[in-house]
């Protein structure tokens, strides 16, 4: 039905075409044309208009010289309609509304060519002049449809629209600009490849919701405090105590956050209780606490987001492992590539994979030794467990030691910073140890690599989690500490107040400078800043790492080579690779500690956004400057996931102590917005008790009850069940979709077996595959030809190709129905029962089992 | 811009890049559409194609006589075709006129040899080609005949989950 619809269309419009044309071309027409306009309308609906369109386009490309692509649509449109404007004045006076109707269609399809012009697959020259008409013709029409009485709106609207069209189009080309970064990822993709430029995508996205979450932080709580709190030294929590202040100012405050930067807004232990502040009644407390919750809920919904999308993604791909070797041939050189050290790592990834998987396919049944092997991985695997538990061992000494540091006086640098250097030393030395182990194992390299990804995260957090321990313990005795001071400060205010009240019934409490306030420990802002230094250490490790594995090593293999007994630059070694995972891993882990650290020291996101920002340019340069590509190809797309996986888990992991602390612990009673309650949370109660009505409370009182709560859990859990059982239904229905899939594609090679598909695909790709060998030599004037020439021989090849259908019925209707893809149909006519129009063309009549579709047939036409 | 993925800016500078390489024959001006043509040996020196083993071919199959030398139009089309915009099935056709060295529409066994070795740099033994090039036709031959034709290729590379992102050149 489609099909006849689009014949009659196409019928009156070819008319049309005729008109205009023949008006035009002034009898310049060969009786090809017109034999087509007539004969070829009823059976081969589409072609015949596009020969027309070919003969005055040719018309016109004389007339307006061809212009260089890069020039604006309206400053085409312009000259198009110039040229155009004279022929097409009188013959459009007369037309009727059916016909008004047929043209606005036409115009329609014309725009849809337009907007699929850039993804047909002919030569650019042909392109040009299809698209130049077709905009001549919308240009022309356009006009001529608003004739009636919205002639004026119809024009303005057109105009708007393509103004619009022009807006969008410079909005994308501006929204492109402004992707941070991307020039310079570009540059190191092209150089590197794909793999660790997606590094750098994520070390991007990770500064993008840093620095949300830093706005939110700084928006909500710095600025307020800041602008409308109590100055510093007005209270004792905002004074440097009369102890320290000696040392406040000395330089080693920037490295220890002791000092000044410790009694700052930086801190927890800045901030005051006070309910509200300013003359805008900010609820700093509360506001404080929300902030703190928001950070984690917008990583979370950030992470697992993209972790869906990614996820959306790779499953849309599909995991067929049925084209290894097809994949591997035609899709494994990365077009990118421009660096002939990287091209040669290249060919020499692609060599050994090949071989690799030549491996497998012959040794993919026989495994020898397996006993050997599985000893061998289980050795491995203890090995490294010890080095787990030594290195977890080592920190939880360090930082037991460093407490007992803590309280001596006059303890060196190193004393003071020795958690912090040995987590360094840790992190440096134990990847390549199980690296090493790791080469036991004899893994494939890609399982070997999440192996070996998961053993460092394992390091990590488990050094992390020894930390936090530790810490906790420290906590604890700065609790018991705190008590203590507590009381003496109770009674230091009870025995003034005794005393004054000796002294005159007037209770005016003693002015004592704040800086002289006995004060408890804090522990909040300890462990702030233990947060704060263990990432600026973190921050100058790597950097230095870089610096010196790297830049410095490059510089001595690059310059010493030169007088050195033996080649530094193939030998020992070398030049240094850009260490993915290691990196990735310590993003990772950084982000881990900032979550973790963010609601004691509201600016160490601040710290963060800076990291980042800093190594950004610092990475890439020292990429681009030191690093050799790597000899292990990475794929970056499917990890992807992976990497958000870990982050997600170290998310979820530095939410628990958080979560702890707000919950469980009791904050200290003289510093920070908590003091004075019992827990963190009671800010909440007390916001809704004060500030919200009565019935609010109520409400809130009735939801918080347990009998309420844990219905809902239920609820989550079943939600959670059912969705899982879903889910898992449609992986099955997948997998036996399949499977189908799969016996069709035998099904389809035992049919195929009995003749050669024409593909009507092909004839497009046949403008295309055929040299045209004269055309280059030929004056102007022979273009008439030349773009003839190729619509010329697709009739014929199509006849070819009917015939052969017709002579194969087995797969004939299949085959039409299976090779046509939408957009051929704008050139192509639809094969359909063509025999007549072309009698003198040689049929393939011998042989309908011939490998070629058109070509060959095509060729003697030249 | 209708007929690339590329913005006008970009096609400026693509032409920067094309009248770098030959100075003296590119003319600055488009307007009265001068017919100048590069040889292919200009253009495989660009630093973007220079690596490329599969550089000639590259260029052949966009070059309208399909000796290899390119027009303005042809050199715009090329990187068009090679942005990351452009669709699978665009790249798809390009890509298979690239592997098609003997230009006969069908990737045969000599055509998969001749790509193995350039993509090995010819490291393999005899035997191992032969035996890719067996597996190859094996996977993707969907009708028999021994050889891919262009629906056999579309189809394999239309589920290959980095044709996308390998077959495309940054400029």
């Amino acid at each position: 039905k489609d099909k006849e619809e689009d014949k009659s269309k196409e019928e009156d419009s070819c008319s049309q075409q005729n008109r205009t044309s023949r008006r035009k071309n002034c009898q310049n027409k060969n009786g090809d044309g017109k034999k087509a306009g007539e004969e070829g309308s009823r059976q081969r609906g589409k072609k015949a208009p596009t020969k027309d369109q070919r003969e005055s386009e040719n018309k016109e490309r004389k007339t307006n010289k061809k212009e260089k692509e890069g020039e604006n649509k309206q400053k085409k449109d312009r000259k198009n309609s110039t040229s155009s404007a004279s022929s097409d004045s009188s013959g459009e006076e007369s037309l009727s509304e059916e016909e008004l109707a047929m043209l606005m269609e036409q115009v329609e399809q014309k725009k849809k060519l337009i907007s699929t012009m850039r993804s047909k697959p002919w030569r650019m020259v042909k392109k040009l002049s299809v698209l130049r008409e077709a905009q001549a013709f919308v240009e022309k029409f356009e006009g001529a449809l608003g004739k009636g009485k919205g002639k004026k709106l119809y024009a303005y609207k057109m105009i708007m629209a393509k103004k619009w069209v022009k807006f969008k189009r410079d909005f994308d080309n501006f929204k492109t600009q402004c992707i941070p970064w991307e020039m310079k990822i570009k540059e190191v993709e092209s150089h590197f490849g794909s793999s660790v430029a997606s590094y750098f995508i994520f070390l991007r996205w990770m500064y993008g919701v840093n620095l949300v979450l830093f706005g939110l932080i700084f928006g909500l709580v710095i600025i307020p405090e800041v602008l409308m709190g109590m100055p510093y030294g007005s209270m004792p929590r905002k004074t440097v105590p009369r102890a320290e202040q000696a040392t406040a100012m000395d330089f080693s405050v920037l490295w220890d956050f002791e000092g000044y930067i410790k009694y700052s807004a930086l801190f927890y232990g800045y901030y005051n209780n006070q309910r509200t502040i300013g003359w805008l009644k900010y609820r700093l407390p509360m506001a404080y606490f929300m902030v703190g919750i928001s950070v984690f809920g917008y990583s979370l919904m950030v992470v697992i987001r993209s972790m869906a999308r990614n996820a959306n993604q790779s499953t849309a791909d599909g995991d067929d492992d049925n084209f290894i070797f097809s994949w591997k041939m035609f899709t494994s050189w990365d077009y990118l590539i421009g660096n002939p050290e990287t091209a040669d790592n290249k060919f020499a990834s692609i060599t050994t994979s090949f071989k690799e998987s030549i491996v497998d396919e012959q040794e993919s049944n026989k495994d020898e030794n397996i006993h050997l092997r599985r000893f061998l991985r289980v050795l491995a695997n203890v090995l490294i467990i010890c080095c787990l538990c030594g290195s977890g061992y080592l920190i939880y000494f360090v930082v037991k030691r460093s407490q007992t540091f803590s309280k001596m006086q006059n303890v060196g640098w190193y004393e003071r910073n020795e958690v912090e250097i040995v987590m360094s030393l840790l992190g440096m030395f134990c990847p390549p140890l199980f690296e090493t182990i790791a080469a036991l194992e004899n893994y494939h390299p890609r399982i070997g690599l999440k192996w070996q990804l998961g053993r460092i995260f394992a390091l990590f957090l488990g050094n992390l989690y020894t930390f936090l321990l530790a810490l906790m313990d420290d906590v604890n005795e700065k609790l018991a500490e705190e008590d203590a001071v507590k009381n003496i400060t109770h009674w230091m205010l009870l025995g003034h107040h005794n005393s004054s009240a000796g002294n005159s019934s007037t209770a005016t409490p003693p002015p004592l400078d704040p800086a002289d306030v006995p004060r408890g420990p804090c522990w909040e802002t300890t462990v702030g800043i233990e947060f704060v230094r263990l990432t600026v250490s973190d921050i100058l490790v790597t950097y230095i790492t870089i610096l010196v594995g790297d830049f410095i090593r490059a510089c001595f293999v690059r310059f010493v080579n030169y007088c050195w007994c033996w080649d530094l630059e193939a030998g020992f070694p070398s030049y240094a690779e850009f260490d993915i995972s290691g990196n990735v891993l310590g993003l990772v882990f950084n982000q881990g500690m900032i979550w973790m650290g963010s609601f004691y020291a509201p600016g160490l996101v601040g710290i963060n956004v800076l990291r980042l920002l800093t190594s950004m340019y610092f990475q890439c340069w020292a990429v681009m400057s030191s690093n050799v590509p790597h000899e292990r190809v990475f794929k970056a797309s499917k990890s992807n996931n992976f990497y958000m996986g870990l982050l997600l888990l170290i998310l979820f992991l530095s939410l628990l102590p958080v979560a702890y602390t707000i919950m469980s612990l009791p904050p200290s009673f003289d510093c920070g917005p908590f003091s004075g309650k019992k827990r963190m949370y009671d800010v909440i109660q007390e916001t809704i008790e004060l500030d919200f009505p009565a019935f609010v409370a109520k409400i809130f009182s009735y939801v918080a009850n347990p009998g309420l709560i844990i219905p809902a859990i239920l609820l989550m859990v079943l939600a959670i069940y059912y969705l899982n059982a879903v889910s898992e239904a449609y992986q099955r229905a997948n997998a036996e979709l399949k499977k189908k899939m799969q016996m069709q594609r035998e099904e389809e090679k035992n049919k195929r077996n009995k003749a050669a598909t024409p593909n009507p695909m092909l004839q497009d790709l046949e403008d295309i595959l055929t040299p045209n060998t004269k055309s280059e030599s030929q004056p102007k004037q022979a273009e008439d030809k030349k773009t003839e020439s190729p619509t010329r021989i697709s009739p014929a090849g199509k006849q070819g190709n009917t015939t052969a259908l017709d002579r194969s019925p087995v797969t004939g209707g299949r085959g039409a129905a299976y090779t046509l893809p939408p957009h051929v149909f704008t050139t192509q006519p639809p094969p359909m029962g063509v025999w007549a129009p072309y009698p003198g063309q040689p049929r393939p009549r011998g042989h309908p089992l011939g490998p070629f579709p058109g070509r060959g047939r095509g060729r003697p036409r030249y | 811009q209708d007929c690339t993925f590329f913005t006008r800016k970009e096609i400026l500078r693509l032409h920067g890049r094309y009248y770098e390489m030959a100075p003296n024959v590119v003319p600055m001006d488009y307007t009265r559409d001068p017919d100048v043509k590069l040889p292919m040996q200009l253009i495989i020196n660009m630093p973007e194609l220079k690596e490329n083993p599969f550089k000639e071919r590259i260029v052949e199959s966009f070059s309208e006589d399909g000796e290899g030398s390119l027009s303005f139009n042809d050199f715009v089309d090329m990187f068009s075709v090679l942005s990351e915009m452009a669709p699978r099935e665009l790249k798809a056709i390009y890509a298979f006129k690239i592997y098609d060295f003997n230009t006969d529409n069908f990737i045969c066994k000599a055509d998969l040899e001749k790509t193995l070795n350039k993509l090995t740099r010819e490291e393999l033994t005899a035997e191992e080609i032969t035996l890719v090039c067996e597996k190859v036709i094996e996977e993707a031959d969907m009708d028999g005949d021994g050889k891919l034709g262009f629906a056999d290729f579309e189809n394999m590379i239309s589920k290959a989950p980095d044709f996308l992102s390998t077959f495309h050149i940054r400029i």
